[in-house]
């Protein structure tokens, strides 16, 4: 009996050692993770509102998104995501079936079928040279009539047949710098007039025969004014360029071929004209628009090139391209934004004063200016003609309007994420009510009592509907406070448009919105970016009473020596606080382990010259950060000269005015790689904020390993410079990749490890002690990952457990990095599968909980993988001891368990970044995933050990001890009386 | 005699009186049965009564030898029920293993009543107590032992250090590639 006992329970050990799937349930999914689908920052659109089947807008967008949008509600019917390589040129509709698309510079033409997205063909266009790359689909009224559709790109002209994707003809202009401005073909159908220029000084038009690709005819002509590139077609044999001075219009006529000139000067039509003027791009027939620095002139071609002023406006402006709306109407729309309201104007093309529709839009939020426009048609009941608009604004929405109303909005900014940063929800307070309907007892009971049959398996299906749908509602994720639990928190995203969003993590709702005033384009501000978003001040001891803000970092241009920009956002109204443009470039920012007395964390800036700047500006935070002066270091990666620098502090700079603030920097250490072997690709580094709660690590028999664990590791990799392309471009023989651990402090190397035959790209994960990387292995032709573990070998006499008890040891006294503490390392390497895309390493709150690594897969998916496969300490055959320890038995490829996807049947399209926080509650992690797509969960990668779950039924619980007690009294009662009945015998 | 002393004894759960109340003056009514001779008897009266008391205080003291042992029987059972339930952790073994440390415990707690019932001027229950007191400390070191084996003892290093927090750096350090 003992002996089946001890089986039964080794059994249960073995079963408790295998490693846990995170699967989920079916009716699980949406619980406690949201997914949101986003295209980006929309570049063409073309409306398809036949009169039969729903009308859908099809765009194409800067994120390399091709979508078919609803027009009713602003839904993704279908969506593609082309490589990040895969830019966009141009799209169109085809024979009223097929979506076309021109991507990576003109070499890739596809089309798809409309109503479901499906790729229909593929075609590959090659040519002599790279150049600008231009789509032109022939309009034509019969559905199945195979058009030609003619490609520009890579510096010849191809006509592809629209059914089959075919080549069917394909020109090589003569000249090679021939660039095509516009491709004209004439209602008969049969003759092509390509016209375009050379270098910046020659016009050509080559006529061609549309039916074979032959060259009719090539007429050039020289101008010496040069051209600034800027064209507007005003007719079929019309073309007004603008020379390179930016003042002077060319009107260029090319009838039949032949070109004859007119010049006109800009101050001749615009009487206040000085600087630079800006062709407005459009396809307008007779009319044009001219952006000079006051106003926006919009100027008719008569049919004998005479240049005639029609209208100024003084906004920025923006027009849409010609939409023809009866045989010889054509009507444009004119948008431009003032006082938080769009004016939509729609106009004949021929006849300006005549105003077809004139709205004014009220905005509910700070959107920016429009940039694009989009117009369609559509006939209302009174036969006159309805406008509906597609406006593309600053901050990357996109907007319908109709009717003087924005039917729908989508927040497409959200497709590029640039920073991510946390924030809390502040606290409940005391009289505010949570305003949520209490359930009755009754319905509670209800409640328990179906969860209870759900549990013991005896609910029906509509059981089953009921307690999933009382779960989604009565969970109360989406609540505005903060949570017992710390899973409720504010997601706060920077955008590449410059504009602020505050995701609730509960289901992913905006919470506020900013469009940042300060990454808004101004007079002193030309071309501003953000670079990040960091947490400025996280009130939690001293200032309870103060909002938390974060800080979110710019510059005005793109390069690192444009000066910086600084902004305060309050996290819980969502307001900027304050901002300023910085007098110095920004190169680092370093936040630093301290905090002033209003819990605002110091925040070091790294310029272009390598001096560094002090934020808080204040007294108090100069003279918290001088007593640590000679503590802090910071180091620079120069990859194209192969070098790594530590610096450290000096107390002032060496700028002539003096500034309490400001603090020199000087060199401490260098490391060079030599430039013909080594390149760097990839450097790591630990996250500042990471919490490890341990520095021993208990192997079998009880024996203590020290991790070495210090915040100034980094990580480098390099490889031979030959192999720094894709893979593939190098032989094994030649390429090799080395990685280093580097102590930032003092510019040791504490460990290096070559690769032979192996190549990038390399991404890399640093935790606690360890490092896990992965590349490709050229030789074996496969995905390799490696982990390092880093051991203090200095502490690992620290064993007589007398000595530990008394506390005589030195494991808590602080240490540095100039004691040069002994290290070890373990290192093993693995097959993967996948390449990847982005990887990342769960955190909690205490460290306490095993870590899992999260990798973003190149399908988009996020997989979770335990750290114990990457244990440098796996073997083939592990001993008793150290199963017991949790060693899984080494395989030379790492599995791959579908149960374990976090997205489970999810895509994040385009992934970019995985960023994982700690909740309150040590065993769970929230996982925020980002790219076109945003993907929010929650993981506990050892279980919740910690808490019950949502599901846990207490009602059952309740039952079980009450029947418990009734049957101990139920029993107590039987057996007094069967006693008595007893002692009367 | 005395019925409640004997219960408490060593499980001892009835007695009989073996005093002759015969040489009571009240008995002398009935005459004695032919042949007996009382003169005899009556003679050998002390000598039989220090026969008797002799006889007691060796019966107690070989009870209390008795009882004195008795852990040893337990030890044995101890033991091969801690064989039995293994080297891991689990409910089986944590239960044995703590049954066998309050056994003793209780035990000791309990060295005078156990050994009350033998109390006696001319038994010498001192070594009969010390064995008792031994073979429960035996027991005590055992269920230690398996407390040791199973692994709940701090006896080694990783006791002390296993939750120990990372040490402070002095120095901190950070950068990178410049910003884009």
């Amino acid at each position: 009996m003992a002996m089946a006992i001890r089986s039964f329970l080794i059994f249960l050990f073995i079963i408790s050692l295998t490693v846990p799937t995170f699967s989920l349930h079916e009716d699980q999914v949406g619980l406690m993770d949201w997914h949101q689908k986003y295209i980006g920052k929309v570049k063409h659109a073309v409306f398809q509102t036949q009169k039969t089947g729903r009308k859908r807008v099809l765009v194409s967008t800067e994120e390399n998104v091709i979508a078919s949008l609803d027009l009713r509600h602003g839904e993704i019917f279908w969506r593609h995501v082309l490589g990040a390589n895969d830019a966009i040129d141009g799209i169109d509709t085809a024979m009223t079936k097929y979506a076309i698309t021109l991507s990576s510079g003109g070499s890739i033409l596809r089309a798809w079928n409309l109503p479901d997205g499906q790729m229909v063909w593929e075609c590959f266009l090659q040519g002599p040279s790279d150049s600008k790359s231009l789509l032109f689909v022939p309009t034509s009224s019969k559905v199945d009539k195979d058009n030609t559709i003619l490609v520009f790109g890579k510096g010849s002209l191809h006509a592809v047949s629209s059914i089959h994707g075919e080549i069917v003809w394909k020109i090589d202009f003569p000249s090679e710098s021939f660039e095509v401005k516009e491709v004209i073909q004439h209602h008969d159908g049969n003759m092509i007039y390509v016209v375009g220029f050379v270098g910046s000084s020659q016009f050509d038009v080559y006529q061609i025969n549309a039916k074979n690709g032959e060259l009719l005819k090539h007429n050039s002509a020289a101008i010496d004014g040069g051209f600034s590139g800027e064209v507007s077609l005003v007719s079929t044999a019309k073309l007004v360029v603008l020379d390179a001075a930016r003042s002077t219009l060319l009107t260029i006529s090319f009838q039949r071929g032949e070109i004859s000139f007119q010049k006109t000067y800009i101050s001749d039509l615009v009487e206040d004209f000085s600087g630079m003027a800006v062709i407005l791009p459009s396809k307008l027939t007779g009319l044009f628009a001219v952006k000079t620095s006051t106003a926006t002139a919009f100027i008719s071609v008569s049919s004998e090139g005479k240049l005639e002023v029609v209208d100024k406006i003084m906004h920025a402006t923006f027009i849409s391209n010609a939409l023809s709306i009866s045989e010889d109407q054509q009507a444009f729309a004119l948008v431009w934004h003032g006082d938080n309201e769009i004016h939509l104007n729609v106009k004949q093309v021929h006849d300006w004063n005549s105003d077809l529709l004139k709205e004014r839009i009220k905005l509910d939020q700070q959107r920016g200016l429009v940039h694009k426009v989009f117009i369609n048609n559509y006939v209302r009941t009174d036969k006159s003609h309805g406008f509906r608009a597609l406006i593309v604004m600053e901050d990357h929405s996109l907007l319908l309007l109709q009717q003087g109303k924005v039917v729908w909005s989508r927040e497409d900014g959200l497709a590029s994420i640039i920073g991510v940063t946390t924030s809390e929800l502040p606290v409940e307070k005391e009289g505010v009510s949570v305003a949520k309907v209490e359930l009755n007892l009754f319905e509670w009971l209800k409640g328990h009592m179906l969860k209870v049959k759900g549990s013991l398996m005896l609910a029906s299906a509509e059981d089953v509907a009921a307690i999933q749908g009382m779960r989604l509602k009565s969970s109360e994720k989406s609540k505005m406070i903060r949570d017992h639990n710390g899973f409720r928190k504010l997601l706060i995203v920077l955008t590449k448009s410059g504009k602020l969003f505050a995701l609730h993590t509960g289901d992913g709702q905006i919470v506020w919105s900013l469009l940042l005033n300060s990454l808004r384009q101004t007079e002193a501000c030309e071309n501003p970016t953000g670079i990040n978003v960091f947490q400025w001040q996280v009130p939690h001891h001293h200032a309870m009473d103060e909002n938390p803000s974060v800080l979110v970092v710019g510059r005005c241009g793109t390069g690192t020596d444009a000066l910086g920009i600084f902004s305060y956002i309050d996290t819980y109204t969502g307001k900027e606080l304050k901002y300023f443009g910085l007098d110095h470039s920004v190169a680092q920012v370093i936040p630093l382990p301290l905090t002033d007395s209003t819990e605002q964390r110091l925040h070091l800036l790294i310029d272009a010259n390598g001096q560094a700047h002090l934020y808080p500006r204040a007294p108090e935070a100069v003279s918290i950060f001088q007593r640590e002066l000679s503590n802090i270091y910071w180091y620079s990666v120069e990859a194209d000269k192969g070098l790594i620098k530590g610096h450290g502090l000096k107390s002032n700079c060496a700028g002539e005015v003096a500034d309490n603030y400001c603090f020199g920097t000087r060199e401490v250490w260098s490391i060079v790689f030599p430039s013909e072997s080594e390149k760097i690709i990839s450097t790591v580094t630990r996250k500042s904020n990471e919490v490890v709660h341990t520095q021993a690590k208990v192997i079998a028999d009880q024996d203590v390993m020290y991790k070495y664990i210090s915040k100034n590791l980094l990580f480098v990799a390099t490889v031979s410079p030959k192999a720094s392309g894709d893979i593939g471009s190098a032989t094994p023989g030649e390429s090799q990749l080395v990685v280093y651990v580097v102590d930032t402090v003092t510019g040791r190397i504490l460990h290096r490890m070559t690769h032979q035959g192996s190549q990038g790209p390399v991404h890399a994960v640093f935790s606690e002690n360890w490092i896990v990387y992965h590349y490709f292995n050229l030789r074996a032709h496969r995905y390799e990952m490696t982990v390092i573990e880093i051991y203090d070998q200095s502490r690992a006499d620290n064993k007589d457990v007398l000595k530990l008890v008394l506390g005589k040891h030195n494991l808590s006294s602080p240490i540095s990095s100039y004691s040069r503490p002994e290290v070890t390392t373990k290192s093993q390497s693995y097959y993967f599968t996948h390449s990847i895309k982005a990887i990342a390493v769960t955190s909690t709150a205490k460290g306490i909980t095993s870590r899992h690594l999260l990798i973003g897969t190149i399908g988009d998916q996020v997989l979770a993988m335990d750290k114990r496969f990457f244990d440098p300490r796996r073997s083939v055959n592990p001993t008793q001891s150290e199963k017991e320890e949790g060693i899984l038995p080494l395989t030379d490829s790492l599995p791959i368990i579908p149960q374990s996807y976090v997205t489970h049947s999810l895509k994040v399209e385009g992934l970019r970044g995985i960023v994982t926080v700690p909740a309150k509650l040590e065993s769970n992690t929230l996982v925020f995933t980002y790219g076109v797509d945003l993907f929010f969960t929650r993981l506990a990668p050892s279980r919740t050990y910690d808490s019950l779950t949502e599901d846990f039924s207490y009602a059952l619980l309740l039952i079980t001890i009450v029947a418990l007690v009734v049957a101990i009294f139920v029993t107590w009662v039987l057996s007094e009386k069967k006693d008595l009945s007893d002692k009367w015998r | 005699m005395d019925k409640g002393k004997a219960v408490m004894g060593s499980g001892r759960r009835w007695a009989v009186d073996f005093t002759d109340n015969s040489t009571l003056p009240s008995s002398r009514d009935i005459p004695d049965p032919p042949g007996f001779s009382r003169a005899s008897q009556e003679q050998d009266d002390s000598a039989v009564a220090k026969q008797k008391k002799d006889a007691e205080a060796n019966w107690k003291a070989q009870k209390a030898w008795e009882v004195a042992q008795a852990p040893f029987k337990n030890l044995l059972m101890m033991g091969f029920m801690m064989w039995m339930a293994g080297n891991t952790v689990h409910l089986f073994s944590i239960g044995i293993t703590f049954s066998a440390l309050w056994q003793p415990i209780g035990a000791l707690q309990g060295v005078g009543k156990v050994f009350e019932p033998y109390k006696d001027s001319k038994v010498d229950l001192l070594v009969p107590k010390l064995v008792f007191i031994a073979l429960n400390l035996g027991g005590l070191a055992l269920g230690i032992w398996k407390l040791n084996t199973l692994g709940l003892l701090p006896t080694h290093a990783s006791d002390w250090v296993s939750s120990l927090p990372p040490a402070k750096e002095v120095e901190y350090s950070r950068g990178g590639f410049p910003l884009l």
